[in-house]
């Protein structure tokens, strides 16, 4: 929060800042200085300012004289607990299943029998399958790092155990039984099954990327503005028309032709909770979408085209 | 863990400040659900006592009481409904997992693996059980009724400080005992190679569950001593952030 003096009527602001929970009074500002001044240890990510003991936080850009409050302001202080940059999560959430992956393809020792380690599995289902889930994850971390522009610059501190053990796990789950000596191909299909789920998996990995893209450019570069994103000229972007989030949708896509490939139940398991997950997190978007604009699209839904 | 009771109705001590709109045919079903709980647990109760009286022994009692138990213990996967529809206000999640303890116990556990039935561990979480049950029932039946005794309260806030301990040795106890006999039969278990490219091993999943009493146990026993000296001691908790 920003505080400008102007030029012609020159208006002083006495600002207190009192604790949220207990009404503690913490500090008394009659000149601005940075609250992490007085508390150090309560550096700007963590802190919350809000008008309301109960209400939302008021942003960075909120300027202290278009905000409701007479010439004694009254803010309510809450520590967000410490905080973690989302690159910094993100980079080590996808770096985690890339590596472990990697480390069961390769059979590296202690995880199956001696006689197994440094084999290489005999069928060629199993090599595509290390391609394309090493691919994904090298996508999501350069994605990570060129493409996302992130709304908010970090996260609480425990996301990160929670968020890894997520990711690890399942990873570590899914290497071990894709890459294990006993591994048993598609059955059902064969090589035909494979073949096309490898082309789902190629399709919704281009579609995904195609909406980080089209996403990206709708926010210029350090803006936070939020806008409606529509089809562009890429036709993988056409499902817009149908649906709010389809980031997701591709996504889900994704991990669906990968299950098809492998015919294993741990990436059955992976999708399905991935799925749910994602559903949540899609209807919350889209019902922002529908709060925050009146002109929203009405044809489409938050995941799946007309379902869900 | 499955002696832990679920923290459905802290709300007594929002009674004052809060109009609870609830639908007459909730609180009556509410009401006739914790009544025919209170009645079958005692049942649970009096059956047992009887089997001990008159054989002097625990051997075949579990047998003895089998069928009652099971049917209570399945029938208490409505509760879970309850959160659902918010006719009870308690996260689905807390009640699920605790009634998806004690539906483990005895379905996975004790039924299943005959060798064990005769355990004094298990004499031992059937008692805890017995008595916590009876105790929440009727809390819940008082409260409803808008006439809760004292006692009732008191017993509700203070038994768990002796019956949490002693209810999860008991199920502990049982699962250890339990093991060999996994170990030997491979019940439950799936081994590679087959189509779907999992494997599960009944015994170590065991194990796993043993374990996670550790982390668990604390936090179910420590929220209870929370709600104790919030609602007996009137103490005000400034809870840590949402």
């Amino acid at each position: 929060m920003t505080s400008q003096g102007s030029r012609k009527a020159v208006v002083f602001f006495e600002v207190e800042i009192l604790d949220a929970k207990t009404k503690d009074k913490l500090c008394f500002l009659d000149k601005v200085r940075p609250l992490h001044k007085y508390y150090p240890q309560w550096y700007a990510a963590r802190q919350s300012i809000r008008l309301d003991p109960k209400g939302k936080s008021l942003k960075d850009e909120d300027v202290l004289q278009h905000l409701p409050v007479g010439t004694t302001a009254t803010f309510y202080f809450r520590d967000l607990g410490a905080q973690i940059s989302w690159v910094t999560v993100f980079l080590t959430e996808y770096g985690g299943p890339l590596l472990l992956y990697l480390m069961f393809y390769f059979r590296v020792p202690f995880i199956y029998a001696p006689k197994y380690d440094f084999t290489t599995s005999k069928h060629w289902v199993v090599h595509l399958a290390c391609m394309c889930h090493s691919f994904h994850y090298l996508k999501r971390l350069l994605e990570t790092l060129f493409v996302h522009r992130f709304s908010h610059g970090t996260m609480p501190l425990r996301n990160i155990f929670k968020n890894c053990t997520y990711y690890w796990g399942f990873a570590a789950w899914m290497a071990y039984y894709i890459n294990h000596p006993l591994y048993t191909p598609p059955t059902i299909y064969g090589e035909q099954q494979v073949r096309i789920a490898l082309i789902i998996f190629l399709f919704c990995q281009v579609g995904n990327f195609s909406i980080h893209i089209a996403l990206r450019n709708l926010r210029p570069p350090g803006s936070k503005t939020r806008k409606i994103p529509y089809p562009t000229k890429n036709p993988f972007t056409w499902i817009f028309l149908l649906v709010s989030c389809p980031n997701y949708t591709y996504e889900l896509g994704s991990w669906f032709g990968f299950t098809l490939m492998t015919q294993c139940l741990p990436v059955a398991f992976f999708t399905a909770v991935g799925f749910i997950q994602m559903t949540v997190w899609a209807k919350g978007k889209h019902r922002s979408y529908l709060k925050e604009f009146r002109d929203y699209p009405p044809l489409r839904s938050p995941i799946l085209p007309f379902v869900l | 863990m499955a002696s832990m009771e679920e923290d459905g109705s802290v709300e007594e001590k929002d009674n004052n400040n809060k109009k609870r709109t609830k639908s007459a045919i909730a609180v009556a079903w509410l009401t006739f659900y914790n009544i025919a709980m209170t009645a079958g647990w005692l049942v649970l109760a009096m059956a047992m006592m009887r089997f001990y009286l008159q054989k002097a022994t625990h051997k075949g009692l579990y047998k003895s009481i089998a069928r009652i138990l099971k049917f209570f213990q399945t029938v208490a996967l409505v509760e879970v409904g309850h959160c659902a529809i918010g006719i009870v206000r308690t996260s689905v999640i807390v009640t699920g997992v605790q009634v998806c303890s004690r539906i483990f116990m005895v379905w996975f556990i004790t039924n299943s693996i005959k060798q064990i039935q005769n355990e004094e561990s298990v004499i031992l979480f059937l008692v805890v059980w017995t008595l916590t049950e009876i105790t929440r029932y009727s809390f819940y039946t008082f409260n409803l009724l808008n006439h809760l005794p004292y006692f009732i309260k008191w017993a509700r806030y203070n038994m768990f400080i002796i019956m949490y301990p002693l209810g999860v040795a008991g199920e502990l106890l049982t699962i250890y005992a339990a093991l060999p006999f996994v170990r030997k039969t491979g019940m439950l278990s799936m081994r590679l190679p087959n189509k779907y490219n999992i494997s599960f091993d009944y015994y170590y999943f065991l194990i796993i569950v043993m374990l996670s009493y550790i982390p668990l146990f604390p936090q179910l026993f420590f929220h209870m001593l929370r709600q104790r000296r919030k609602v007996l001691l009137g103490e005000i908790i400034v809870e840590k952030d949402e």
